[in-house]
């Protein structure tokens, strides 16, 4: 709560700092002093937004900030298009408070200090009510200093290692051990897997994630072991090599974390080495249908993915959400786990400013704990006090078509532990 | 790590071992051709050299894509008709570059390098707004997939042998094109001297275009072919141009012998080294070794001498 952003200064000094004050309280426990309170129905814009943020009496502003050009582009593009979808209908159903929302798109282009520069001139220049981005987690770290020093609100929609949290950030994606757990007991239960491979590409998320489950493999599922465990450099395309020690070892389950280039190259590899997928176990925790579209649908079948959202997810939530993502952007587009977390940001934004009655950072920072989504696509969602989000974690089986068959979904909300005790 | 493992066993993993070295060598050379003939013979470093083969790749995708719905009879042997098409179209561009920015630059070569890393964020930037960002699958004729039982334990992948039987074709092709062919005469000629050939009459300029042009084909060429290996997307390109200029460099720039023996080495020392010790560190390991034999001989394996 150090953050004394005095450039926005338009107001009273004194009613800043008391509603700073009264903000730091609450936000060490889980009780919200906000929730409920008077001002409820659209009130004027200087009782709904006391720091200067970018909103009007008709309108108010947020900025999307991914990368459109670069090598993320790949991946971000889906993510800008769940954002500007969730805006369009938020707007279509009556705005936020009575205003419509307005954005402003800045490109991170897949450079990290470029996104902490935009992130800046968001938050400064635009004085914007929240941001919607970031994909990596080095492009997270980058803002966060950025996001916390400006007092900003930064949704993230990536699944991500853990061990972060803020109050300027609600992450709309899983956690490592929301994603790696209940995954690795699914395969063990029911692949019979006792024996894991365990493969990614060298870089913060897929160290941690494989960390996670090592801990979990060894200490926590019965008779199993890690025969195995090999980090590539990003972007490097010969697997030949680890396939034929894969192929020497003859582990039951091969736990892949492999990302971008190199994941199209390594399942076309195994492909093309006779490794069918339909009898060697293999889960992986980085694809979802859009990198299918890169892989292909027939060299990547049969393999198992553990997401919480799977474009097939059979609700009426998530058939609506499917038919409008294809209608405003296309027929052919697949929608991955990491867009459909995207598309939660605006909406959960939406209902933290209504419950708080402002658009005040301190306020929605406060109001998010307990803030619940019923109308997701993946079903379901609820902001803990840890500003992570409950969610079930699902197995996905990957068909010819490109998308995943749901073979398998936790009972219940998995409880979001981004500093899980044991696993460090 | 042995020990608990046959006789037999650890022979078929061995000769599948020396299988992948094969594929990652022919692999290697085929990104390297066409950067060796470019810089070689030309002394122009082509920083886009990935950009080339990722049309290549494009080309690749749309072929298989046209073929998909207007003739799908012949879907199993489009591979080859994507591969002419892709040499044809990287060749062009490449002959366009040539004539609008490369030529301008040759006694400059520091800012050739500086064009050329330009040009590729450009055509980057191009393939992302016109194809889009988003990576696209290659499809494969299914006989060109999966792998050859040998015996019961070994199996050779069927895209890496196309990729060898692929690569031996090329390098024969230019070998006999640089050493047997008027025109190689020609090219070599511009080569060690570049006055003196022009006096006797050679047009230097146009000897520039086509062998920039034909680097820049073959690129093309290995584009389409790795799409059976990689990955095809605005941005894939970056994933082969470290390698591409690690080959061509340690086997000394002038030198198609160099290129083909250093990507024998670079390529069976990795893969070795990966299947001994985990991926990131035979990587640090074969850099490692090119870094040292570099300062001990810093015109790389092989030089031709050239009067400069």
């Amino acid at each position: 709560m150090s953050s004394n952003n005095d450039n926005h200064d338009k107001f009273s000094g004194t009613r800043r700092r008391l509603l700073q004050g009264m903000a730091a309280l609450p936000l060490l426990s889980t009780t919200s002093l906000f929730s409920g309170s008077a001002f409820a129905q659209a009130p004027a814009t200087s009782a709904v937004n006391t720091t200067g943020l970018a909103v009007t009496d008709t309108e108010v502003t947020v900025g999307i900030l991914h990368s459109v050009t670069g090598t993320m582009a790949i991946s971000e593009t889906g993510s800008v298009q769940a954002e500007k979808l969730a805006i369009e209908q938020i707007n279509a159903s009556g705005g936020v408070l009575g205003r419509k929302i307005k954005f402003i798109q800045e490109d991170g282009a897949s450079d990290w200090p470029t996104f902490a520069e935009k992130a800046k001139k968001l938050l400064v220049n635009d004085k914007v009510a929240a941001i919607m981005g970031c994909w990596t987690s080095a492009s997270r770290k980058a803002v966060l200093p950025v996001v916390e020093q400006y007092n900003g609100m930064l949704y993230y929609p990536t699944f991500y290692e853990g061990l972060e949290q803020s109050k300027n950030v609600i992450y709309t994606g899983q956690e490592a051990t929301q994603q790696i757990l209940a995954g690795l007991d699914w395969v063990q239960k029911e692949k019979g897997g006792k024996t894991f491979y365990l493969i990614g590409s060298d870089y913060i998320w897929p160290r941690t994630s494989m960390k996670i489950a090592r801990k979990h493999i060894e200490g926590h599922l019965k008779d199993s072991s890690v025969v195995g465990e090999e980090y590539f450099p990003l972007g490097h395309t010969q697997f030949n090599s680890v396939i034929n020690k894969i192929k020497l070892k003859k582990p039951d389950v091969i736990y892949a974390a492999v990302v971008g280039g190199s994941n199209v190259a390594f399942y076309k590899q195994l492909k093309a080495a006779g490794i069918d997928l339909s009898k060697q176990t293999l889960l992986t925790i980085s694809v979802t249908e859009d990198e299918i579209d890169g892989i292909g649908g027939e060299n990547i079948a049969g393999a198992y993915s553990c997401m919480k959202y799977f474009q097939s997810l059979d609700n009426p939530n998530n058939k609506e959400f499917v038919a409008a993502f294809k209608k405003m952007w296309g027929e052919k587009t697949v929608i991955g786990d990491v867009t459909q977390a995207a598309y939660l940001g605006p909406w959960l934004w939406k209902m933290t400013v209504e419950k708080a009655g402002s658009f005040d950072i301190d306020k929605i920072a406060e109001a998010s704990a307990g803030i619940e989504f019923t109308k997701a696509p993946e079903g379901y969602v609820k902001i803990h006090p840890n500003h992570h989000l409950w969610s079930k974690t699902r197995v996905g089986q990957a068909q010819l078509d490109g998308q995943f068959k749901v073979v398998f979904e936790t009972a219940n909300l998995i409880e979001p532990d981004p500093f899980p005790k044991g696993y460090q | 790590m042995f020990s608990d493992y046959s006789l037999a066993e650890l022979g078929s993993i061995f000769v599948m071992q020396g299988f992948a070295g094969l594929i990652l060598f022919s692999v290697f050379v085929l990104m390297a051709l066409g950067l060796a003939i470019i810089f070689g013979q030309m002394g122009v470093i082509n920083m886009a050299h990935g950009e080339f083969m990722i049309l290549g790749a494009y080309v690749t995708y749309f072929t298989s894509q046209f073929f998909l719905n207007y003739l799908p009879g012949l879907f199993g042997i489009y591979f080859f008709i994507a591969m002419i098409l892709a040499f044809i179209a990287a060749g062009a561009l490449g002959m366009a570059v040539e004539w609008l920015m490369i030529r301008r630059l040759y006694k400059r070569p520091l800012d050739t390098l500086l064009a050329t890393w330009g040009l590729s964020l450009i055509l980057q930037q191009i393939y992302r707004s016109v194809f889009g960002p988003r990576e696209v699958g290659v499809e494969l004729p299914g006989w060109m997939m999966g792998s050859l039982p040998v015996t019961d334990s070994i199996e050779m992948q069927i895209n890496g042998l196309f990729v060898m039987g692929l690569t031996i074709c090329i390098t024969i092709a230019v070998a006999l094109l640089m050493y047997r062919s008027n025109w190689g005469i020609q090219v070599r000629a511009v080569v060690q001297n570049r006055i003196m050939a022009g006096a006797v009459g050679i047009n230097t300029e146009k000897v520039d275009r086509y062998t920039f042009g034909l680097g820049c084909g073959i690129a093309g060429v290995a584009g389409s072919a790795f799409t059976m290996i990689g990955s095809t997307g605005p941005t894939s390109g970056q994933l082969y141009i470290v390698d591409t200029f690690l080959v061509v460099v340690f086997g000394g720039a002038q030198s198609l012998l160099g290129t083909i023996a250093s990507a024998f080495t670079i390529s069976q020392a990795q893969s070795t080294l990966e299947f001994f010790l985990s991926g990131s560190m035979a990587k640090v390991l074969t850099l490692l070794g090119v870094v040292i034999i570099l300062m001990l001989r810093p015109q790389g394996l092989f030089v031709i001498k050239v009067r400069r």
